[in-house]
């Protein structure tokens, strides 16, 4: 195994951790957004599709890297708006802020 | 093809600065306060990281990702405009998006280094497709089901778990053969037309009240999905927001099946879904009390503290606005009106809050169970809206019931019980609710939208106090 790949599994656990530590705290009442959250921010594999879309390496990485960019394009809107759109909708009983 | 060091430079940074942003817009969801400002914090690193690919030299036409870009914006702005009662067919149905991307470049990644892939590249590769390409049409029969195109109750059948079980053995199976000869790419589709058959095969025994389990479980594939295309393209990137993603979609999992009394094996293996036995037909017929509106209306004048527990049936009826109407006119008399929230009401996780809140109920009379339970024996009315099984007394106390142990809102230990339901049939799982027979309990027999409107245009009278 490369020094490459056991630097990314360090990765992948610390991130899992933090992950798991982060989200732990949101509120419940929250957990609608935080999944379509997540999702948008998942949809950063767009980045990966778009590097192979643009290398031109042969017509069918074209095509498929071309096909993901715009499935991920659209959880990237579509998540971004979505979760925007529900979290406006939260209001306190409260006036103003504390 | 490679890329200058400045440019390098700017690319790593930008991505450096985009997984700060995503950890930090994760962070500032944990309170309503700051949400939104995680959603833009999200943006900003989203937008900072596209930026930095497209300086990427190994990029020599830009036609085709321009075209992708805008294709791909066209559809999400619909995405991102659905009623919220879709959310949860719309969650789904990105959750399959994003699987399909991660699965494609996985393809391609595949045809582009055969036959020179090391051991372990492979490995990760073929982690990547099998469950992207699962979670793709996995995520597609479940949105299917919400959004009732495809028949929401659980098909099942004899030996079905051994099925599932075998194509996954099988796509796993070809996954190592692969490992050990990646020259093999006649075997390629197959590694991924197994599992989107597995895919469908794992959805087909959901009925709908599994539904907050299963889209939990399948978010967290996608996110572990593209954590393995983080290790495949060496992108620290997208390993850290797979991880991101899949622990949350792990956390919800996690949370969903405990409120269902389930066992994590049971869930990760997809056996869930199995048909209930029908409710025991032993019983003698029981007396249920009923009430018009005219007279739950005086009753809810009446009271000082209010419990309203919100079910599926609620969100069906659409009658969440109503619910907002009844909770203002309760609240302009002067009662303390809450609502307690299961955490499996509903289709996905938080279902509830978000309908709630697009009603425009403040969010902090929005409780969850552990906060709203102390509270029941205090409270003089609890109203129950479209929820059964997740008020079912019968998970405490006997254990013979099928939903013994789950953990329910103690909806019985309020003065008095208010049901309002279209008739006596027992709810989705087909268990009988022994809260429905109890002294204390009212029957409110109708649909939920016209019943609540009722109750509220009796409160408008303002005889009943």
């Amino acid at each position: 195994m490369s020094l490459d790949l056991t630097t990314s599994l360090y990765v992948f656990m610390l991130a899992g951790f933090i992950g798991f530590e982060v989200i732990r705290r949101v509120s419940p009442l929250l957990h609608t957004p935080l999944m379509s959250l997540t999702n948008a921010l998942d949809a950063i594999a767009i980045v990966g599709a778009i590097v192979l879309a643009g290398a031109h390496r042969s017509t069918l990485t074209t095509v498929l890297a071309t096909v993901a960019v715009v499935a991920a394009m659209s959880n990237v809107v579509g998540g971004f708006l979505i979760t925007d759109r529900m979290l406006k909708m939260f209001k306190s009983s409260k006036p103003k802020k504390p | 093809m490679s890329t200058p060091p400045l440019t390098e430079l700017i690319i790593q940074i930008s991505y450096l600065i985009a997984t700060a942003l995503f950890i930090l817009a994760l962070k500032w969801l944990s309170s309503p306060t700051t949400a939104r400002r995680g959603v833009w914090a999200g943006e900003l690193g989203m937008f900072l990281a596209i930026g930095g690919t497209l300086l990427n030299h190994e990029i020599v036409e830009y036609k085709w990702i321009v075209i992708a870009l805008v294709l791909g914006s066209i559809i999400g702005v619909p995405l991102g405009l659905v009623h919220m009662t879709a959310v949860p067919q719309r969650t789904a149905l990105s959750h399959a998006f994003g699987a399909f991307c991660v699965t494609l470049v996985g393809t391609a990644e595949f045809y582009l280094r055969s036959p020179h892939i090391p051991a372990f590249m492979m490995a990760v590769l073929s982690m990547e497709v099998i469950l992207g390409s699962l979670t793709f049409t996995g995520s597609l029969m479940a949105a299917g089901k919400l959004q009732e195109v495809l028949p929401q109750r659980p098909i099942t059948y004899k030996g079905q778990n051994l099925v599932n079980l075998t194509l996954l053995a099988v796509a796993v199976g070809i996954a190592v053969y692969l490992v050990v000869h990646p020259d093999h790419k006649q075997l390629f589709p197959f590694m991924i037309g197994i599992p989107l058959v597995f895919g469908v095969m794992m959805i087909v025994p959901i009925g709908g009240a599994d539904m907050p389990t299963v889209i939990s479980l399948l978010n967290s594939y996608a996110g572990l999905s593209a954590a393995a295309m983080g290790f495949v393209l060496d992108s620290k990137l997208l390993i850290i927001a797979g991880a991101l993603d899949g622990s949350s979609g792990f956390i919800l999992s996690v949370i969903m099946s405990k409120a269902m009394n389930r066992s994590f094996t049971n869930v990760l293996f997809g056996a869930f879904g199995q048909v209930q036995p029908a409710a025991a037909g032993a019983q003698e017929a029981r007396t249920v009390r009923s009430a018009t509106a005219e007279e739950a209306a005086g009753i809810l004048a009446a009271a000082s503290t209010v419990v309203i527990v919100p079910g599926y049936g609620m969100a069906v009826a659409q009658a969440q606005h109503k619910v907002r109407e009844l909770y203002d006119a309760l609240t302009k008399r002067g009662v303390d009106v809450k609502f307690g929230i299961h955490p499996v009401a509903g289709r996905m996780p938080g279902h509830m809050n978000v309908l709630l809140a697009e009603a425009d109920v403040p969010y902090d009379k929005l409780l969850d169970m552990e906060a709203v339970n102390p509270e029941f024996p205090q409270t003089d009315v609890a109203l129950i809206i479209g929820a059964n099984d997740v008020t079912n007394p019968a998970a405490r106390t006997d254990r013979s019931s099928p939903i013994y142990g789950m953990p329910i809102l103690d909806v019985d230990k309020a003065k008095t019980v208010m049901v309002i339901k279209r008739s006596m049939n027992p709810g989705f799982a087909g268990i009988d609710n022994p809260l429905y027979y109890d002294q204390k309990t009212l029957m409110l027999f109708g649909d939920a939208k016209g019943f609540v409107g009722e109750i509220v245009r009796e409160l408008g009278h303002g005889g009943h106090a």
